[in-house]
């Protein structure tokens, strides 16, 4: 899996220059870290429905309610670690007070028991996670060549994909090997992200965002979010995030016309997955080399025709797995090109924040998203809903392209 | 630090890791292994033909050891008694005199699930149609509708307390009926089009009347539907899962009320009058109950200690009185044959 991280000699250099470029160690390193974080906290995702359902007893209601707040919780506590990163200019510590916090909240499952206890679990870690993305992202841009942003963000978000990935088999194994103790798999999931944390402990190093300048106070990192070079397209990632319906609406729209895609419905992620990490990479420096906001965009015309296909009368494996690919296109388009592309249009001392703002905006804004689908879903049913979502996002596309225009070119001199 | 010395600090860690993760899985095995090993051998015993000429009880027998999962019998006579076990391995398990429903997991990365019909010799007959994880099965009185439910979930974030199911009902000489879901749905008068409506938990009046639970924006209601009018309607709110009682005069449910999200309280609906009895078992029953007799319900529990995959079939009085007792220990999925 390392093949990607590194280029052929001359590829994209016209004139065959010998010169291996590399993401930077850093990069490398933090993907580690979120490969071994995601291998983690996957494991017990992938197990807790049957856990709660199965061994706790609860409901799939409850379970819908805990899914609600497993997704919701992070937003609010992102801008929080974005600007704490920026503030003590120690974004590495504050990523591992996030990690560490995801981390111990697996042993914590150990004597949780009850609704009660798990849902403070579970909110405990996707604190963590909503703490240390925006630090990662800062530390991720600081140890990179700003032309090769996207690349870097592509092989981060590459191996966080593959722990992704891998985690869910883990835990599948487990339970193969010591049915029903879910016990083990706490222990074993808590037993990764230790070994997470230690990488980036010991060997991430500490970039000093600020270089020894004075503090980033709370007002000046407001400005700086609400500036000129920021705006424009935090106006967009909003737009866009408010027209993007999650998967797992569109999962289920697939579900319901198509008995391939329900009898595969757990699986359909991992569909998703193979394509967002195959194409994470090239879809990176694409953006490097063409511009990161024309990749952003087109990732959204990548999702719209994903709502169309899932939007067709008919079913049939060959749409669902389009479907799937075309969502895989819009994330590896979008998840680690927006903070290539915010993280430019920043100052150093500020970059957490805005990093972070970027992500909030879009996070915020999807979940306002699913709710109108959610509403809409209820009185029209999937394929009027689609339908209507796709309309309106192919209005937003033209419009987000234009008020992105020209965004690549422009570069913020650090203060 | 030095680079050599944070190398060797992050190889401790991985090795101590590895230790630790690696030896808490291996100890959790050999415990199974040794409890497996020390279980006590459930009585076991009797002919499974003969006990099924007497009115009789079948479950899903979760006594540790060999038989664990295995389709079990014994007589309504002495149901704590020894128990006779079936060739048959299933998660949930419905039978009539005639013939039986069996749902099993195949667990895996992708765990599938199958429904399958079983003659009086528990020999497979055919595989009904199912999608998703399923969660409930009956069979009509003269066995010859089957109805299973099953959950497709992974409903949104956004809509807290969203699922979605599927309820299909099938003859058992292969028809297939129809998912009810696609059924009108009409509640006070007025008919529910809403997509998100949900039905689950059938149980058969005769082989054209049944009764099941209907949900949409966030309430359930007690329907009554007919299959050849492909039409449900309301009767009450707050009803999941109903059990219809042999003499067909009072239905058994779980209720919500205004209990914490995923618990639920054991009530009976009587049909004729509207009453509702609240029952003594104070405990949450996920589960769609079942009658011994007129005056008695049976419903399997999970047992209290986590670390146990055990569960006991309770009975308690139908009518609010008297306490919850264990019937038979170790077993999961009643279904009584009379």
């Amino acid at each position: 899996m390392y093949v990607s991280l590194r280029d052929r000699p001359g590829s994209d250099e016209p004139g065959g220059s010998s010169v291996v470029r590399r993401v930077s160690s850093t990069v490398v390193l933090l993907g580690v870290v979120s490969l071994l974080t995601d291998v983690s906290s996957e494991m017990v995702a992938s197990v807790l429905p049957l856990y709660l359902t199965a061994a706790v007893g609860l409901s799939t209601v409850a379970y819908g309610f805990l899914d609600g707040i497993y997704q919701g919780v992070s937003a609010f506590v992102r801008i929080a670690g974005g600007y704490a990163a920026d503030r003590g200019g120690q974004p590495k510590w504050v990523a591992v007070v996030g990690y560490g916090v995801s981390a111990l909240s697996r042993i914590a499952m150990l004597p949780a028991a009850g609704f009660g206890a798990i849902v403070g679990v579970v909110t405990a870690d996707r604190l963590g996670k909503g703490l240390r993305t925006a630090p990662r992202d800062a530390l991720i841009a600081e140890s990179s060549d700003p032309k090769m942003l996207g690349r870097a963000f592509g092989v981060h978000r590459t191996l966080d994909t593959i722990g992704a990935a891998i985690g869910p088999i883990v835990a599948f194994a487990l339970l193969a090997a010591v049915p029903n103790s879910y016990d083990s798999i706490w222990v074993v999931s808590f037993a990764v992200a230790v070994a997470g944390l230690a990488v980036l402990v010991l060997f991430v190093p500490n970039l000093r965002t600020t270089s020894g300048k004075a503090r980033i106070g709370l007002r000046r990192a407001m400005r700086e979010i609400g500036a000129r070079p920021l705006r424009k397209p935090l106006i967009a990632a909003g737009v866009l995030g408010l027209l993007t319906v999650g998967d797992g609406f569109l999962y289920l729209a697939l579900q319901d016309r198509d008995n391939f895609a329900a009898t595969y419905f757990p699986l359909l992620y991992v569909g998703t997955n193979i394509a967002y990490l195959l194409l994470a990479v090239p879809l990176g420096r694409l953006a490097d080399r063409v511009g990161r906001a024309k990749v952003l965009v087109f990732g959204h015309g990548a999702l719209l025709a994903a709502y169309l296909l899932a939007a067709l009368p008919a079913g049939g494996l060959g749409l669902t797995l389009g479907t799937l690919l075309l969502l895989g296109v819009f994330y590896a388009a979008t998840d680690g090109v927006l903070p290539a592309l915010v993280s430019r249009l920043v100052p150093a001392e500020a970059r957490g924040s805005g990093i972070s703002a970027a992500q909030t905006v879009v996070a915020l804004a999807r979940f306002a998203s699913s709710l109108t689908f959610g509403l809409f879903w209820a009185v029209q049913g999937p394929t009027w809903s689609l339908l209507v979502f796709g309309v309106l996002l192919a209005a937003a596309i033209p419009a987000s392209w234009w008020l992105l225009r020209g965004i690549d070119r422009t570069a913020v001199v650090t203060a | 630090m030095s680079v050599r010395g944070r190398v060797v600090l992050l190889a401790v860690i991985l090795v101590v890791s590895l230790v630790g993760a690696g030896g808490y899985v291996w100890k959790v095995r050999q415990d199974q292994a040794a409890q497996l090993a020390q279980a006590p051998a459930v009585a076991s015993g009797g002919d499974v033909a003969a006990l099924r000429g007497r009115p009789h009880l079948i479950f899903r027998s979760t006594a540790l050891g060999q038989g664990y999962g295995q389709v079990a019998v014994v007589p309504l006579s002495d149901p704590g008694g020894p128990r006779a076990f079936t060739p048959a391995t299933c998660e949930r398990v419905y039978a009539t005199a005639a013939d039986a429903i069996c749902l099993s997991a195949d667990r895996g990365i992708v765990t599938t699930y199958k429904a399958q019909l079983l003659d009086p010799a528990w020999a497979p007959v055919r595989d009904l149609p199912l999608t998703g994880l399923p969660s409930r099965a009956r069979l009509s009185r003269d066995g010859s509708l089957v109805a299973t439910t099953t959950f497709v979930y992974g409903d949104s974030y956004a809509n807290p307390g969203q699922f979605s199911t599927r309820t299909i009902v099938t003859r058992t000489d292969g028809e297939v009926v129809g998912d009810i879901e696609q059924f009108k749905l009409v509640v006070d008068g007025r008919t529910v089009s809403a997509v998100d409506k949900n039905m689950w938990g059938v149980t058969f009046f005769d082989d054209d009347k049944f009764y099941a639970t209907a949900s949409s924006g966030g309430k359930t209601w007690l329907v009554e539907g007919t299959l050849a009018g492909r039409t449900v309607t309301a009767v009450r709110e707050d009803v999941e899962c109903p059990s219809l009682s042999p003499d067909r005069t009072r239905v058994a449910f779980k209720k919500h009320g205004d209990l914490p999200a995923g618990r639920w309280r054991l009530a009976v609906h009587d049909l004729r009058t509207g009453e509702e009895t609240v029952l003594a078992e104070t405990r949450s029953v996920d589960d769609q109950v079942e009658w011994l007799d007129d005056e008695t319900i049976v419903y399997g529990l999970a047992r209290e200690d986590a670390s146990s995959a055990s569960s006991d079939v309770w009975s308690v009085p139908a009518d609010g009185t008297g306490t919850p007792k264990v019937l038979v220990s170790d077993a999961w999925s009643p279904a009584v044959v009379r």
